[in-house]
């Protein structure tokens, strides 16, 4: 028996939560779980708080569970304590629930920057608490200086503090600070129709819209136990690969835009514009947002969508071969991401970290192959992966995944069967919890959620993927020169909002 | 690469002007906002940004005014490091508490004559963030706000019509809004005289 269907076996199964089993386990199991995380046995899909309990989702092979520990006293055993991936996560659930997780090192605030009006706001709330300057981490040692960046950075990107702490032109320690963007999102969601909370969903993070509706769509479907059209499944995945397509490819263009090789950021840039216009023909919003919604999809897809989408994939066939060419052959450009920013298999291995950033570091997790939600089942694709885990790596897995984006439209226009956009959700009659998790073109989005008997929503997290890699940049930057930050960065392309919430 | 820069001096330019016919709307705006910023301020006007916690969607689609498609350049119009390079700010989001102070302290470091556009419409009033704990719920509780661009995200052609709308106002009225106080009064001192 495994590790994970042990664990699950070992407390009381929650009724009409699906797909996957939740289990209110003691402290004993939770414990236990923590262990098998440390050894390697599980990897944390998510870790989220709400009133007196938390939970924590696992994965083993295509297995998944959550595991739920009530804590009545506001006190739970620190996953964080020995299983650093979930210190951040502990730190967040503490700022907005009050729980307090015994034994973790690292006391400090994380989403809470002391500028709300009360402490724990989702959670029972209370005064605000005293707020003492946030104080990074103590660097010692001879010649060292610190450069502090953010949280209004030098580009159009989204606001973070990173602390820089440089030996000369090398980086000695990197410290993120986030939570800027923090919104409340999940509390905004508790109390909320369910076609409210799509569309808040859909705004986490605004290059994952399709992912995140989609994620959410599906979670909703789980829990009451709807069927979606065919069509509407279809039409979701050729959205979610025109997302896919349209953020890699302005990504490889940033991040050469990063090495200040222009050239192919201004040709990749264009491809990425023309991907958006297409989306834009197709179903009415350049970035598809609310299209996804639950019980199917708002949009048909016109006849001029079609065409569109089938001339924009054929003109990006055309011109890859000679960007990527150019990519790989201009030396001053190899030079910069080559060996840049290298995250260690290991570490992305215990972060469980997902996307572009685990596959370009060996792991091949990727939720459309290991879950085979619909309707991946049905068509052909492969999971790139590389080992060298560095910018050149990310870069390559962008452009493999390009490719398969692209086919995978092809197979999906082919498929796509005629039918209804969605199906009517009816007003469910009783209580049920629902999850799921959708490949982003970041990595796994997750989300789970707890529909009330009268169709609102009870309770709602979202888990971008960004949780598992953001420490990983700090981790990358180490070593690297100063000026190299930003490629490194842009590499990652992890998200702020889809972080702070 | 030697291949891809020789087509590119031999194709023409995917800049959409002269305009392509059904496209035309790009074109005269381009047009419009070429005269419209010449005359008030030569031919430059820096824009700083600043995300004051929105969902990165509107930064989409500001990033996309700098693709070969829009090339906002052209125009003298480019988005600046420092608030004190930027004739205008431009803000996104709806101004998360965590964010206001940063907000409030770029507006400062820019220098007069300034304009603030707020993007989206989260920098309006918050959007379907609004009632959070977390939010402040508008661009406008924190910077006097000039022009507002409705969208969820606004497109790159909605941004540059309401950048153009902006240059009109420039050149109509500059003395008229030079110590306007944001509409609740501000949230701190983004108005008080600067020492």
């Amino acid at each position: 028996m495994s590790a994970l269907v042990d664990l699950v076996a070992r407390g009381t199964v929650v009724p009409r939560h699906s797909p996957w089993p939740r289990s209110l386990v003691d402290v004993e199991a939770w414990k236990e779980a923590i262990a098998a995380l440390v050894a390697g046995d599980l990897t944390m899909l998510g870790l989220w708080g709400e009133v007196a309990a938390v939970h924590m989702a696992l994965t083993q092979g295509s297995a998944v569970a959550i595991l739920s520990l009530p804590c009545p006293e506001g006190v739970y055993p620190s996953v964080g304590r020995t299983h650093p991936p979930a210190l951040r996560l502990e730190r967040a659930i503490r700022d907005l629930y009050g729980l307090v997780p015994e034994g973790l090192p690292d006391t400090r605030p994380w989403l809470d920057h002391g500028n709300w009006e009360k402490s724990f706001p989702p959670g029972a709330g209370s005064a605000t608490l005293e707020h003492l300057p946030y104080a990074f981490l103590p660097v010692e040692g001879e010649s060292l200086h610190q450069i502090a960046v953010g949280p209004v950075h030098a580009g159009i990107i989204e606001p973070g503090h990173f602390r820089i702490t440089a030996n000369g032109e090398t980086v000695v320690r990197l410290e993120q600070r986030l939570g800027y963007t923090h919104k409340g999102i999940e509390a905004l969601m508790t109390g909320a129709t369910l076609d409210k909370a799509a569309k808040l969903a859909g705004r986490v993070s605004g290059d994952s819209t399709v992912a995140y509706a989609w994620a959410f769509a599906m979670a909703v479907e789980s829990a009451i136990q709807l069927q979606v059209p065919t069509r509407a499944i279809w039409l979701r995945a050729l959205m979610a690969e025109l997302e896919r397509l349209a953020n890699h490819l302005g990504d490889i263009g940033a991040i050469c835009n990063d090495a200040a090789f222009t050239l192919l950021h201004a040709h990749f840039g264009g491809l990425r514009e023309r991907v958006l216009r297409a989306s834009d023909i197709a179903f009415g919003h350049r970035l598809m947002r609310d299209r996804v919604v639950p019980g199917g999809v708002s949009t048909e897809l016109c006849p001029e969508g079609l065409a569109a989408i089938i001339a924009v994939v054929g003109e990006i066939r055309r011109q890859m071969p000679r960007l990527v060419e150019t990519y790989e052959n201009t030396a001053s450009l190899q030079d910069r991401t080559v060996g840049t920013g290298v995250a260690l298999p290991t570490l992305v291995q215990q972060y469980g970290a997902g996307g572009y950033i685990g596959r370009a570091s060996g792991r091949s997790f990727d939720a459309r192959r290991i879950f085979e939600y619909a309707p991946y089942e049905r068509v052909v694709f492969e999971v790139p992966v590389l080992a060298e885990g560095d910018v050149d790596a990310r870069v390559w897995i962008r452009i493999r995944e390009v490719e398969q984006s692209l086919s995978l439209i092809d197979q999906i226009l082919v498929q796509m069967p005629d039918g209804p956009l969605r199906a009517e959700i009816g007003s469910p009659n009783r209580a049920s919890e629902g999850m799921a998790i959708v490949e982003g073109f970041r990595g796994d989005v997750l989300v789970w959620l707890r529909i009330g008997a009268g169709g609102s929503v009870e309770r709602c997290h979202l888990r971008d993927p960004s949780w598992f890699q953001w420490p990983l940049v700090e981790a990358a930057a180490e070593g690297n020169i100063v000026a190299d930050f930003p490629l490194c960065n842009k590499s990652f392309n992890c998200s702020y909002s889809g972080h702070d919430l | 690469m030697r291949r891809l820069l020789l087509d590119g001096i031999v194709r023409a330019p995917l800049t959409e002007r002269p305009p392509l016919p059904g496209d035309a709307a790009i074109a005269e705006l381009a047009t419009a906002l070429d005269r419209a910023a010449h005359r008030r301020l030569g031919r430059s006007l820096s824009i700083r940004t600043v995300d004051a916690g929105s969902c990165n969607g509107c930064e989409l689609e500001i990033n996309a005014i700098s693709n070969v498609f829009y090339d906002i350049e052209r125009f003298g119009i480019r988005f600046v490091a420092s608030p004190r390079h930027a004739d205008v700010l431009t803000v996104t989001g709806p101004v998360t508490r965590n964010m206001a102070d940063a907000l409030e302290r770029t507006y400062i470091a820019m220098p007069d004559p300034k304009w603030v556009v707020a993007i989206g419409d989260c920098a309006r009033d918050g959007g379907c963030f609004a009632s959070s704990y977390a939010v402040l719920g508008g661009a406008h509780h924190v910077v006097p706000i000039d022009l507002h661009i409705p969208g969820c995200p606004p497109s790159p052609t909605e941004i540059l019509k309401g950048l153009l709308a902006l240059m009109d106002r420039v050149n109509e009225k500059p003395s008229e809004r030079q110590h306007r106080p944001p509409e609740n009064g501000g949230h701190g001192a983004a108005n008080a005289p600067r020492a």
